[in-house]
Formats: structure tokens, sequence, C-alpha cells
């Protein structure tokens, strides 16, 4: 008896630690990131950081202002949420409202499967067949733009999107669906009337989920945005991303310099990004319950 | 169940040995993308000859090969470019004396699209262009075309070296750089795919990377200079201008395995298989 008691005791502190160390790793990675970031704004005004206009990192003195790439990150992300929240949302819809369940169960395991697909394959196939398409479109210089990048990550955010959509759907209570047909409602009206505004808390939490991601997507808009660290004035010309700076430059940066410091740097506003994005997400989720 | 773990930590326990030991005979070859093709070529030929030998070669960029010499992650360093003065520093804090050996000599070949009309340049126009003051194919006589400039990443010796040569003309007080609306790609096969595809761009890398889908410019040092092409005579020969010498970096002076990998490296049969590899062999 005192046996199985120490076993239950065991595992059930076992289970405690394995609980706790998330939230652990969490706080060491953001202080050895502060750690490491913080101590750039020992040459430069943090001002100066996140407002400068050019990045030429191992210059002579260097150059560390990140604008450019804040704003290719932003751009390259609000192109991929208008392409994907509404294909995604609507894509929920179909799926939980009105497909045949066959229909439903294939369309499932597709949204599974475009999940799977690593970032560099998608980056891939964007390279060779998406890029040299959107310049013939556009007649551009050259097809590794904003718009390519866009494209290419609202194909990975719409899985995460359209899953967590579909729940939200799912959960409104099926009476307010057949309250609203019985006062006779068509099933557009039903949906877009009373489905919709009744999941919306869980629905934006999807579209904040999948934005969350696609900032964070690093392989795939290096290989297909053109990485050119200059202010972006369209969708239709190279930009350069946070994630995309820090994935190519952290190999060369001296450890110990200005410039891998501001690597870090850009790591701590990657995280307070996604982190406000995580928390938005989290409101709204909470708010439906 | 609780001894057949104990058995399994002990066969772990006892191996842990047999894997140390290993390594004595096995190094770790890290840095420039432009090497990895001769480093590996290398590496392969040499553990032809002595099996029980292991080289391991990796890329990542001559800074990456750097800076995992001077954290004492791998044996030997390939770069192509000097190394700098900060991190010679760096690595004497961590106790490492970084050790310069000459392997080999590349031609940078600055190319372009087939179909387009320029094939020939000087070191002024280039730098115009890729500073951004020249923005049309027609100011080098040319169609009248945007130029698309690609470039390597900074982790790149060949960023490095293009800059301090080309753009800054050799002036280590210039203070020219890339335009910042270069296209920075992450190896100098997708600069070679992307000049193959696109008339309008111009990009420059290692002539191990030439191929019939590009075509190779020929440069000038100035415009009263004879245009010369980038082939092996004539990076021997120095006349080709843009042309730099690739380095390995080891810890001090190399000693056992390291030592015999540089001396192959050096051997003639080593610099036959740096001629293979379409780069130019410097004991000649």
């Amino acid at each position: 008896m005192s046996l199985r008691k120490a076993k239950e005791f065991v595992v059930e502190k076992l289970i405690l630690l394995c609980g706790l160390a998330s939230i652990f790793f969490v706080i060491l990675i953001f202080l050895f990131l502060l750690k490491e970031g913080l101590a750039v704004f020992q040459t430069i005004t943090p001002f100066k950081f996140l407002f400068g206009k050019s990045w030429y990192p191992i210059s002579e003195p260097a150059q560390l202002g990140i604008l450019p790439l804040i704003l290719g990150s932003l751009l390259v992300t609000l192109g991929a949420a208008i392409i994907s929240i509404p294909i995604g949302v609507g894509c929920a819809v179909y799926i939980a409202e009105i497909a045949p369940v066959k229909i439903k169960e294939i369309l499932k395991s597709g949204i599974e499967l475009l999940a799977a697909i690593p970032s560099v394959v998608l980056g891939f196939i964007g390279m060779v067949t998406l890029v040299p398409l959107v310049k013939n479109l556009f007649h551009l210089p050259t097809g590794l733009t904003a718009l390519s990048g866009s494209i290419m990550l609202a194909f990975m955010a719409m899985p995460t999107i359209v899953s967590i959509a579909e729940d939200a759907l799912y959960s409104v209570p099926k009476n307010y669906k057949e309250g609203a047909l019985a006062l006779g409602a068509t099933q557009w009206q039903t949906i877009w009337r009373v489905m919709l505004p009744a999941a919306s808390s869980g629905i934006l939490a999807a579209i904040m989920l999948g934005i969350g991601r696609v900032i964070g997507e690093t392989m795939a808009v290096m290989m297909i945005t053109g990485n050119a660290a200059v202010i972006p004035r369209s969708i239709l010309v190279p930009v350069r991303t946070l994630t995309a700076t820090i994935a190519a430059e952290m190999g060369e940066a001296v450890v110990g310099s200005e410039h891998y410091f501001a690597l870090f740097a850009i790591g701590i506003v990657l995280f307070i990004i996604s982190f406000a994005i995580n928390v938005t997400a989290d409101l709204f989720l909470h708010k439906r319950q | 169940m609780f001894k057949k773990w104990l058995v399994i930590f002990a066969i772990v326990l006892a191996a842990a040995p047999a894997f140390a030991a290993k390594d004595k005979n096995s190094i770790q070859i890290k840095g420039s993308d432009t090497m990895v093709n001769l480093a590996q070529s290398w590496a392969e030929k040499y553990m032809e000859k002595n099996p029980g030998d292991f080289i391991a070669v990796t890329g990542g960029g001559s800074g990456t090969g750097l800076s995992s010499l001077i954290s004492g992650t791998c044996d030997i360093a390939m770069s192509s470019r000097n190394i700098k003065e900060k991190e010679i520093a760096l690595a004497k804090q961590k106790g490492i004396n970084s050790n310069e050996i000459k392997v080999a000599l590349d031609g940078l070949a600055v190319v372009v699209n087939p179909s387009n009309a320029v094939s020939k340049l000087t070191i002024d126009q280039l730098a115009g262009i890729f500073t951004g003051r020249i923005t049309n194919w027609k100011e080098v006589g040319g169609k009248n075309e945007k130029i698309v400039l690609l470039s390597r990443e900074v982790n790149s010796g060949t960023h490095v070296y293009f800059k301090e040569h080309v753009l800054r003309k050799g002036d280590p007080n210039g203070k020219e750089e890339f335009s910042s609306g270069a296209l920075m790609l992450s190896s100098s096969q997708a600069i070679a795919d992307e000049v193959a595809g696109n008339s309008s761009t111009i990009g420059y890398y290692g002539m191990g990377y030439i191929s019939p889908k590009q075509k190779a410019l020929a440069i000038a040092k100035d415009e009263k200079s004879e245009y010369i092409s980038p082939t092996i005579e004539n990076v021997i020969s120095g006349r080709y201008p843009i042309s730099r010498p690739l380095f390995m970096y080891t810890n001090g002076s190399p000693q056992g395995l390291v030592k015999k990998f540089d001396d192959f490296c050096l051997s003639k049969d080593g610099q036959d298989i740096v001629i293979k590899t379409d780069f130019v062999p410097i004991n000649r």
C-alpha cells in the first residue's frame, strides 16, 4: 500500500515538474534574450535602433537601424493576413456548417496535411513557381517581393486559422442555429447573422494565432522575399524581415560584437510582438468562455 | 524493468570512452560556402588514402567558420577573406592563436544573364552599379531596363571581399556600401539560378559556379586597361582584377591530423583537386 502511495507521489511530482518546465524555459529564454540583447543599447539609443533607416551591421561604424526590417515583417504579415483571413474563415464556415460529412473529412485531413508541409519546402516551391509568376504578372524587375512572401505565408497561416475557427463555430450552442432556422432565416442568414457573431471571439483568436505563426516564420520568407533592407514603398518590392535577418546573419556575427547583440535585440522585438499577439488571442479566447 | 534501464545505462557508460577515443582521428572543417566543394573533394580523396581518419566538412560562410574556430567547435576554419583584427583579438581571449594558411586562389566572376547585351565593365562601373549610383542597364551600354542587384548575405566572405575590393576599390577607409536595394541571397547557387532566369540581374560569385546559363563579364581595372575574362590562366597570371586568396585557419601551427590534412591540400595531389573544382592552384 505504501509503495502505491509512494508511486503516486513520485508521479504527481514528476508531472508537476513537467508542467513547470515549460514556464521555466520561457523565462530562461527571455532572460537570456534580455541579457544579450540589451547590451546593444550601450552603443546605440533604443530610438535610433528602432527607427534608424539603414541596416549595415558589418560596416565600421556599424549602422544598426531596424526600421526597414520591422516594416518588412509587418508588410509581409499584413499581406498574408489579407489573403489568409477571408479564405481561412470561409473554409472554416464551409467545414463546420455546410459540407457533407464525407467532404468534411477530406477537407480536414487536407488542411492537416497543409500544416505538415515544412516551411522550407513551401519556400522552395514558391521560389520556382510563384516568384517567376509574380515577376511576369506585374512586369517587375524581380519576383522576389513582399507579395510572394505574403502569398506563401498565407498558406502557412491558413491551417491554424481554419482549425481554430472551425472549433469556435462548433462550440456555438446548437439551439442558436436551430432557433434561427425555426424563425425562418435562410442558411446564409443564420451563418452571417447568428453563427459568426456568436463565434466571433474564437475566430478572432484563430486569426491572431495565424498571424503569430506568420510573423515568426523564417525559412520561406528568407527564400522568396529578396532580403533587401529598404523601407518598402509597395508590396511589389523586395523586403527583409526581422526573422530572416537573424537567421541569415547569426552565423557571421562575432560573438560579443555589437552586431551580435543587435541580433539578440531584434529577437527581443520579435518576442514582444509575438507575445502581444498571443496575449490578444488569449484575451479573445477567454472572453468566449 | 529497472534492471533493463540499468543495463542500458552501463552500456552507454562503457561506450563513452570508445567514442571519445575515436575523436582523435577525426577533424571538423567549417566555413566559407565558396570553399565547401573544394574542401569536400579534398576530404574525400584524403580519406580514400588514409582509411580510419575522418574529416567532416560543413559550410555556413567564412564568418561562421571563424567564429566556430574561436569558440573551439571546429579544427579548421575555411575562409574566403582574411581574418579581422577583432576576430584575432577575440580568439586570443579564448586562448586560440589563429594561424593562416593560403590554400588556393579564386577569381570572382561578375555574371549577367546571357541575353544581356553588356559583356564587359570597368571596376568603376561595377562599383557604380552595386552602390546604386547606376540603376539602368542603358547607362553601361545595355537596353533600357532597371538593374537588379544580387548579392550574398553579410556572412559571406565573397560579400566582404567584393565590398572591400570593388565597391571601395581596396581603400580601407572607404565608406561605400552595397545599395540597400540589393537582393541578399543565401547562396552562390541561388544567385546563379536567379541570374539564369532573369534578364535584368547582375550578381557575383566564385568562378567555380559559372555555367553556360550565365555570362561572365570581362572586367578592366579602368577605362584604359584591357578587359580580362575570369579564366584560370588569367587569375594565375594576375591579370584578372578581382581575384582573392582562399585560406584555412587553424589554432596554432597545425599538428597531428590537422597538419597531415593541410599538407595534403598543399601537395600536388591536393592542388590538382583545386584545378578540378574550378579554383586556381597556389603552388606553381
